[in-house]
């Protein structure tokens, strides 16, 4: 099976235009990932699974990965001289920059006619917010149905041209997406509005409430 | 009914291509729900009460008359968010929340999650572990089987008995799991880098002398089902899944056999010490639900066989990795994933770690969800009694459908 490094070559020599890119892989198991861009991951895929010696005809896990964005302080030193002859001064400067957070889709590709494996895939959403899309997997391999469902379900990553996409395992009228990693857990999942408490308040309102007797209570 | 020769069918082009998407009509299709020369369609909402739907699982099924032309899987109703658990707890602490994935194969859950958490770490495993660890998945594979087989006869309408006869022998196999770890179901066994407690010799005594009844009790079970009337008739030609759908679709495990497809992760990643045991790999021709009974029963009587060769070569030994660390783990930034071929297809544990006690992303591929994604496509055309089988016969649990 050809490595990544020649994975992406190949891809790259297929399309000219894309920007493939390796996501390292620092710790053991030591896989790296082939980062596809937008415009060409369908076509990529489908190459992934059609071309002879690849022949990934098998997507095992499809799922999702929120990456808020996060704060980098980045301490950079110069070294000032002293103007009475010292020796001279380093100064530290701090400086704050944001990256930006982004929602990612992991597919991981398995051949089960060469028996060969894994390819993990990557697709990357511009932001968290408003352009949170990304090229929906689903016509090449069936098997990302139930599961880009998911990842849409949880993380709010929309996968365009998805033929049916819908929450999954959250209930249809729930607003936010549980796995993010921001996301905060209403008290009481159960509460809705209920006739009770308006009731309450218009008897309340109908029924004032006795004026304080005078000299406290008897 | 073969083994392994068949291997996989070149592919038809035209589920190949996803032309399965673009609608190209495989059953009936859904005409006008008032129409006055064919009567109206029917919705019947099947669950999430329901007996036969194996837990809290409902089927809204669009019938024309008897048929059904669209049915429409709905689940969560058992979610809790598994995942946010395991990336709000340490490494370890996510061992006893496997077993709640699919509880009748906790041994195997175990498994997943300490193989991913291993290759996310680079850890070794001692000899004596492996062996106890392919011992134990494969009396869970047993247990569910036989269990699968007699549920799949309970919504056949075959009222009890064959199921009875499953949990006759299921007991005395939980029974040996709760006097390994202390619980039947429960088991959090598994450790990183090992297991958690050495058996005995009367132990593996006891394992010993139920393997070598298993063989007899499955010829008391299949003399009583294989040649069934009523099981022939329910289950030869329904529910048929083409191999090429079943690839795209990503079934895995017996499922995947049955439609003939080769492929076993047992066999093809050899994890664990798999690649010394010898075994065969049943194939299916027909992908029906008859099939996919034989599957069960087929490779029952395989891991019957690997269980004899592992008792018999167990050798002595630690069960921990001396270097392995249980307390303080740490593993260094990276990602790993770690799948295993559990009794229902592949179990896999997606972990991504940032150098801290939690894991920053944790995700479990569950086999059943992905096998319920061609249910649809299996019950077009079928009655709503066929349903029940072919939902029973992709062995569900809704624990790890649902997460």
């Amino acid at each position: 099976m050809d490595t990544p490094e020649q994975l992406r070559d190949r891809l790259l020599a297929r399309f000219p235009g894309a920007q493939i890119v390796l996501v390292p892989n620092p710790g053991p198991a030591a896989q790296p990932s082939l980062l596809l861009d937008a415009a060409h991951a369908v076509e990529a895929a489908r190459f992934l699974r059609d071309a002879s010696g690849l022949r990934f005809d098998y997507c095992s896990n499809v799922t999702g990965i929120d990456w808020p964005e996060k704060e980098i302080v980045e301490t950079t030193k110069t070294t000032v001289p002293d103007p009475a002859g010292g020796p001279p001064k380093v100064v530290e400067q701090k400086t704050k920059r944001v990256q930006s957070g982004y929602l990612e889709a992991v597919y991981h590709l398995y051949s089960m006619e060469l028996k060969h494996g894994p390819v993990i895939l990557r697709l990357r959403t511009a932001n968290r917010t408003d352009r949170n899309a990304v090229p929906s997997l689903t016509p090449i391999w069936r098997s990302c149905e139930f599961q880009e469902r998911e990842a849409y379900d949880l993380f709010g990553i929309v996968f365009e041209g998805h033929p049916d996409l819908r929450r999954i395992l959250m209930w249809d009228e729930f607003k936010d997406h549980p796995m993010r990693k921001d996301y905060v857990a209403p008290d009481d999942f159960e509460w809705e509005p209920t006739p009770h408490g308006e009731v309450l308040e218009r008897a309340k309102a109908h029924y004032p409430a006795p004026p304080p007797q005078e000299g406290g209570a008897v | 009914m073969s083994f392994e020769s068949a291997g996989l069918s070149p592919l038809n082009a035209s589920l190949a291509t996803g032309s399965w998407l673009s609608g190209a009509p495989s059953g009936p299709t859904v005409r006008a729900v008032h129409d006055e020369f064919h009567g109206d369609l029917l919705e019947v909402s099947m669950g999430p009460q329901h007996p036969s739907t194996h837990g809290v699982f409902r089927m809204v099924a669009t019938l024309d008359g008897e048929k059904i032309v669209k049915l429409n899987p709905v689940f969560g109703y058992l979610h809790r968010n598994h995942e946010k658990l395991g990336e709000n707890t340490t490494y370890l602490a996510s061992m006893p929340y496997t077993d709640r994935l699919d509880y009748l194969c906790s041994m195997t859950n175990n498994w997943a999650y300490a193989l991913a958490v291993e290759k996310l770490a680079g850890q070794a495993v001692p000899e004596r572990a492996e062996y106890l660890r392919i011992i134990l998945g494969e009396l869970t594979r047993l247990v569910n089987h036989a269990c699968l087989v007699g549920f799949l006869f309970n919504d056949l309408g075959t009222s009890f008995t064959p199921l009875l006869y499953a949990f006759r022998e299921r007991e005395k196999i939980l029974d040996l799991f709760e006097s390994l770890s202390g619980s039947r179901m429960m088991c959090n066994y598994q450790r990183f880098g090992g297991c958690r407690v050495d058996p005995t010799p009367e132990w593996l005594a006891a394992v010993g002398k139920i393997v070598d009844g298993f063989p007899r009790f499955l010829d008391e079970y299949e003399q009583l089902l294989t040649g069934n009337e009523i099981l022939l008739a329910r289950t030869q030609g329904v529910g048929r899944l083409a191999p090429e759908l079943a690839v795209s679709a990503g079934i895995t495990g017996p499922m995947l056999r049955a439609s003939g497809v080769n492929y076993d992760i047992r066999k093809v990643d050899g994890y664990g010490l798999y690649p010394r045991f010898e075994f065969r790999v049943p194939l299916g021709e027909h992908g029906d639900t008859y099939d996919r009974y034989m599957m069960r029963i087929l490779e029952m009587r395989e891991s019957v066989g690997i269980l004899q060769q592992a008792l018999r070569d167990l050798p002595a030994g630690p069960i921990m990795d001396p270097k392995a660390k249980l307390r303080g783990f740490r593993p260094k930034a990276g990602e790993a994933y770690g799948r295993i071929e559990g009794p229902k297809g592949e179990i896999g544990f997606y972990l991504i770690s940032d150098g801290s006690p939690n894991p920053y992303r944790y995700r479990v591929r569950p086999p059943s969800f992905v096998n319920l994604t061609v249910l649809e496509d299996m019950c077009l055309g079928h009655t709503i009694a066929d349903a029940v089988v072919i939902l029973g016969s992709i062995d569900i649990v809704l624990g790890e459908v649902d997460r």
